[in-house]
């Protein structure tokens, strides 16, 4: 089977994360695997394992994606492949990221190609569905199981907390979510055999496309961070004299009635 | 001897020799590789060893085997271990960064270190091919698990005064061992145990003992201070049979072994110290951060700031120094051929040679830890002293360090001791050096300090470096064959020797740091730097006034002071500015930061 992994990486959630003049600062930030990509990679061990084949991780970067994709390599994936936009594309969204992945995929022969559900920084949740469109393959999101018997796969898919049944077939494109598996943690033995593993470097020069043809469709605005959390109010006196205050506040001060 | 060794940094080198930034291992070099082996082992312990750590500190045992075998499958317990005989042969680097992560586990830590370390070192180090692979690859995976038995009732420092005895029985097949070997830690579930054993009562000797073989038995648990996650038992051997190829090394030189592995386990307790204090520094600065007293969280109080720069400051300082011994290994052995490497006893010289270090940073960095763990307790105030809160059991696990692998006051002992011996066999110029200095101090003046970044620290450093030389060689000649009993000079000298150890790997690396991507991304290192050589180089002056007054007396001793003095004349920083800027930054990212 010829599996794929779409990997993002992403600002380490752990970290604090600081904005200086509209942008977040990249300057000492911590980056780390995407957390619902890793269950995208662990499936596709998992099912590289069971049914044979080859795990490939792409992901769309810079130099220092490496580190991302030797993580992934380390884990058990066979292949990476890191598209290095760094010199060419200044502002990309899920339009730019579909576009070069489309031209990744023009020539590949593919089984399978498993992404996070969502990345955690930007939250789109696109690029899966737009590539499997492009590609005019099936796709399923938010799965938490997956089940492959020859060309037929059953899927549990996550409705906001309710599962739905679905059945398909290959070649497929699934997002995944918390839940389909637990990430295993690369071994050291894993570490050391990632050293000589293939990593493949491409810019999207090598996949006949320029500048224009990977221009964002959005525009960023504002980046700000959360609110500040505030202490809670506790209300007091009698019920109903505190249902009538709670209501009037969510009115005048909350603002969302 | 080859070219590269020649090259190469003598152990104890570092107080006559001075080494560019550029030749010191520092944090900061440590390779992709290296930082993914640190991740999966601070996974490996978050996901699998936090969850039972209540269960491990009430004993219950099963789970540590559990957790070892765990660690085994990723690779945890192989990497001091050769390829050749299952392991993964990494460097020591690799290993190092293992046990600074393992050190977040509590009491465990001290479970995978003595089966990685003490219990299975020995083999890997002086067991022959036989023994090397019936063991090893069992240990490496955690299939069997491993203890080290040395400590008696009777002899703890004195490890040589041991009375358990060996006696090969008449049909020359089995050494027969009788006695106690106490304070076993993993001894509730170890299958082999390097025991040592007096040959005719007084051959020292190591044996590989496993725990089927006849007469072989364990006492009841231990009730402990601290490390209640770790088993720790008496072995008791009782006509116990063990076969005579399980002899390690040679009959009568057990003694080798024993002090290799001691060296051994002093750098990497001393790794743990580092990773403890950490710890300790981010605990303690979320709790600052989310107590809340006058309406203020604590972490705002100055005093309390004072509390985690101090912490800082010396965990920089001490993290830098166990990594540049590190690195030293390291440089010493990329002059070995695999087959040296694999041979074992080669890569214990290795190590042995920086026996002085090894030993510096075991009491510098066990006693930062003690230093952290308390004030850690210190800025959580009363909640500090319940057991829920996670620095009371960090407090209570934290003093065993002080005390195990030869106590810090042993250590001390032997840094000074270790110094004598090397200069009498003319291995380091120490005595030309005392003798040149006395000369130098005559007609020295002062020199005018710059203020680049760092300079003031290079001539403290330099300074720091001629007053221990100047305190220890009085000393000596003083007291000579009989500073042996000094044992409170000899602590100055030994504490005079480590701080100027740790100032020195904090300068370098600040050095380095600065030299690779400027100073503008390292202005914390900086900070850290400042104020630990200050204060360092404050108590360097306080032992030594006090080895010199207890030396000399008279004009001699007014004119050592009068050159005491021109060496320590300099303009101090202030080290409280720069501490709440240190402070500064941690309250911001929550933890030791560099």
């Amino acid at each position: 089977m010829n599996i794929y992994v779409l990997m993002k990486k992403t600002f380490d959630t752990e970290e604090k994360i600081q904005i200086s003049d509209g942008k977040i600062e990249t300057d000492g930030a911590e980056f780390i695997i995407n957390p619902y990509d890793e269950y995208a990679i662990e499936e596709a061990i998992k099912v590289r394992d069971e049914h044979g084949g080859e795990v490939t991780v792409v992901t769309i970067g810079d130099e220092e994606s490496e580190s991302q994709l030797r993580t992934a390599l380390a884990m058990g994936a066979d292949k990476a492949v890191l598209i290095n936009t760094e010199d060419d594309v200044e502002e990309g969204d899920q339009v730019t990221t579909t576009k070069i992945l489309e031209a990744y995929f023009e020539d590949k022969e593919v089984d399978l190609i498993l992404a996070g559900n969502v990345a955690i920084d930007e939250a789109s949740g696109q690029v899966g569905p737009r590539l499997a469109a492009k590609l005019d393959i099936p796709y399923v999101t938010t799965i938490t199981s997956l089940e492959i018997d020859g060309d037929t796969v059953k899927i549990d898919k996550d409705v906001e907390g309710d599962v739905e049944k679905v059945e398909t077939s290959l070649p497929l494109l699934v997002t995944c979510q918390q839940g389909l598996n637990e990430p295993r943690y690369p071994s050291l033995p894993g570490i050391m055999k990632a050293k000589k593993k293939p990593l493949e470097e491409l810019e999207i020069d090598d996949l006949d496309l320029d500048e224009d043809d990977v221009e964002a469709s959005t525009e960023t605005v504002e980046v700000f961070l959360p609110p500040e959390k505030e202490a809670g109010k506790v209300l007091e006196g009698e019920t109903d004299e505190q249902v009538k205050e709670l209501v009037s506040l969510l009115k005048t001060e909350a603002k969302v009635l | 001897m080859s070219e590269t060794q020649e090259k190469v940094i003598k152990g104890g080198g570092f107080l006559v020799e001075d080494i560019a930034a550029e030749d010191m291992l520092t944090p900061e070099d440590f390779t992709s590789e290296h930082k993914m082996i640190a991740k999966t082992t601070e996974e490996y312990v978050k996901g699998e060893v936090w969850p039972v750590l209540d269960n491990l500190e009430n004993h219950e045992f099963d789970k540590s085997v559990d957790l070892l075998k765990k660690a085994g499958e990723l690779g945890l317990l192989g990497a001091d271990v050769p390829e050749e005989y299952g392991g993964l042969g990494l460097d020591k680097v690799s290993s190092s960064l293992i046990t600074e992560k393992m050190s977040l586990a509590g009491g465990f830590s001290i479970t995978h270190g003595a089966h990685v370390g003490i219990g299975s070192l020995p083999i890997v180090f002086f067991g022959n091919k036989e023994q090397k692979e019936k063991y090893l690859p069992v240990l490496a995976t955690g299939e069997k698990l491993a203890a080290y038995a040395l400590t008696e009732p009777g002899s703890g420092s004195d490890a040589l005064g041991a009375s358990t005895t060996a006696k090969l029985n008449e049909a020359g097949t089995h050494y027969v061992l009788n006695g106690e070997k106490q304070w076993i830690t993993n001894s509730a579930f170890a299958d082999v145990f390097v025991v040592y054993a007096k040959v005719d009562g007084d051959k020292f000797t190591a044996f590989i003992v496993e725990r089927e073989f006849p007469g072989v038995s364990t006492g009841p648990e231990e009730k402990k201070m601290g490390i209640k996650s770790s088993s720790t038992r008496t072995l008791v051997l009782e006509d116990a049979e063990v076969p005579v190829e399980n002899v390690l090394g040679e009959i009568g030189r057990g003694h080798i072994i024993a002090f290799n592995i001691l060296n051994v386990g002093r750098y990497k307790l001393a790794i743990g110290g580092v990773g403890g204090a950490k710890r300790a520094i981010e605990v303690a600065t979320k709790y600052a951060n989310e107590r809340k007293q006058f309406n203020t969280p604590i972490s705002s109080f100055r005093m309390i700031q004072e509390k985690l720069a101090n912490m800082a400051a010396r965990t920089y300082a001490n993290e830098s120094s166990v990594y540049r011994t590190v690195g030293l290994f390291e440089q010493r052995m990329g002059g070995l051929s695999q087959e040296e490497l694999n041979d074992g006893s080669e890569v214990a010289k290795s190590i042995a040679e920086y026996a002085i270090e090894c030993s510096m940073n075991k009491y510098m960095a066990t006693e930062l830890l003690d230093y952290a763990a308390d004030e850690a307790v210190q800025i959580h105030g009363g909640y500090g002293f319940m057991q829920e809160y996670e620095v009371e059991r960090m407090y209570r696990d934290s003093r065993i360090n002080r005390i195990f692998e030869g106590t810090n006051e042993i250590n001390r002992m032997l840094v000074p001791g270790t110094f004598m011996k090397k200069a009498m066999k003319g291995q380091l110029p120490l005595l030309e050096k005392a003798t040149a200095l006395q000369e130098e101090l005559m007609t020295m003046m002062p020199e005018p300090v710059g203020d680049e970044t760092l300079e003031q620290e290079r001539y403290l450093l330099k300074n720091a470096k001629k007053i221990g030389l100047l305190a220890a060689g009085i000393a000596a000649q003083k007291f000579q064959d009989k500073l042996e009993q000094e044992q409170e000079l000899l602590a100055n000298i030994a504490d005079m020797a480590g701080e100027i150890y740790n100032m020195e790997a904090a300068i370098l690396r600040t050095e380095k740091a600065i030299n690779k991507d400027g100073e503008e991304k390292h202005k914390q290192k900086v900070l850290y730097t400042q104020v630990y050589v200050q204060e360092a180089f404050n108590s360097i002056e306080a032992d030594a006034k006090e080895t010199l007054v207890a030396s000399d007396s008279g004009d001699s001793l007014r004119m050592m002071l009068g050159a005491l003095r021109k060496l320590t004349r300099h303009d101090p920083t202030n080290v409280v500015e720069k501490k709440r800027e240190i402070a500064k930054t941690l309250i911001e990212e929550e933890k030791y930061t560099v």
